[in-house]
């Protein structure tokens, strides 16, 4: 029963650090985008949809190893 | 194709694993109720309609080469089925209206508008003017998945888009799309030569393979994203209405029930927003394996403006 509940663990710390590292790169992308955009507001729509973009690849990552942790809590 | 399945057992059993969690929490018929929620999450033979749950029909699974495969309806299969009828219906409605008349009303105004938005802010800032061709495949993926994904917050509805099957099979469309479009364009050789990324030949052992890896993790991603995201967003509603059967407590559930109304409005964007994150990529990685020579073009009016 040990060795399953160490699994368990890795897999919430492991959800844990994905989540971090995903709100980091968002966060990080979404101030950058609004000062791009406070800086050139002609360009906001542009600014947005590439954010949105960048947003969905990073977020696309964080799933990645989100899915990891699933099947090892589920394992 | 193994991580799809694997993904869709883990799915399964993450939906028991919370089954029996909620069992744990709460004891007796409270414990059912939870059940019975999440149950709404996964694939089952019935559809549930206000008059009671319909049981589909079961065919013995074939048998091809080894495998035994399961071509049985199931409610996500339902669903998928609803949401094309549906939107065949309404464009073809929608089509025939806005063609008799020259300015479009009522909702053929709301579905111009949004065929128009695709066109001109995803397809040719992406693909250039030779992407127009592509546009019925993206319109149809994007308003597909739209349906599908809203399906799932209607009452007794469920968004097929949250399992893991229907978004790959989604997603192998947009990979055949995406190579299509770049063989087209380019020729096969050119597509080929691609592949090798330019290097000296000594290195083409190390990048063939990936520039292969790299044509497959983008449907990859695709398919994952769309998944997850339709997924997870129930998962956290159930959740939260699941805290009120956990806490045996009517004063408790207002407050689970103003977040869950929150993530059902947040819900509501998120099904948009895949839709047309899914058709930006797919739009995006086609015109990557296209030379769009109008790429400098486009910056051009913004900057000037």
């Amino acid at each position: 029963m040990e060795p399953l509940g160490l699994g368990y663990l890795a897999a919430g710390i492991g959800a844990a650090l994905a989540v971090i590292g995903g709100g980091l790169g968002i966060g990080k992308l979404a101030a950058a985008a609004m000062e791009a955009s406070g800086r050139q507001p002609e360009v906001a729509g542009q600014v947005r949809t590439t954010m949105i973009i960048a947003a969905a690849l990073i977020e696309g990552v964080t799933f990645f190893a989100l899915a990891i942790c699933i099947i090892l809590a589920t394992k | 194709m193994k991580e799809t399945v694997d993904s869709l057992q883990a799915a399964h059993t993450l939906a028991d694993t919370l089954t029996s969690a909620g069992h744990g929490g709460a004891e007796g018929g409270e414990g059912n109720v939870f059940a019975s929620l999440l149950h709404h999450l996964s694939d089952t033979h019935e559809v549930e309609t206000p008059f009671g749950a319909i049981h589909l029909p079961q065919f013995p699974p074939l048998h091809v080469a080894g495998l035994s495969i399961d071509l049985s309806i199931t409610k996500h299969v339902v669903f998928v089925w609803l949401a094309a009828l549906l939107l065949a219906f309404v464009a073809t409605v929608v089509a025939r209206r806005n063609a008799r008349r020259d300015v479009p009303t009522g909702f053929g105004n709301l579905f111009e508008s949004l065929v128009v938005f695709i066109r001109d802010q995803v397809v040719v800032p992406n693909m250039g003017e030779k992407g127009k061709a592509y546009l019925p495949y993206l319109l149809t993926t994007f308003f597909f998945i739209m349906v599908m994904n809203l399906m799932g917050l209607v009452p007794y509805g469920a968004s097929a888009t949250g399992n893991v099957s229907v978004t790959a099979g989604l997603a192998i469309i947009a990979f055949v799309m995406i190579q299509a479009a770049a063989i087209r364009d380019q020729g096969l050789g050119h597509y080929l030569a691609h592949l090798t990324g330019g290097v000296h030949w000594a290195l083409w052992p190390i990048m063939i393979p990936i520039e292969i890896l790299g044509l497959f993790t983008k449907p990859f991603a695709l398919c994952i994203r769309l998944f997850a995201n339709m997924l997870a967003g129930h998962v956290v509603i159930v959740s939260l209405i699941g805290l009120i059967f956990i806490f045996h407590s009517y004063i408790i559930a207002l407050a689970p029930v103003g977040f869950a109304l929150g993530i059902y409005l947040l819900e509501l964007f998120v099904a948009l927003l895949q839709a047309y994150i899914f058709t930006t990529l797919t739009s995006m990685f086609m015109g990557l394996g296209m030379q769009t020579e109008g790429h400098g073009e486009h910056e051009e009016p913004v900057h000037g403006s």
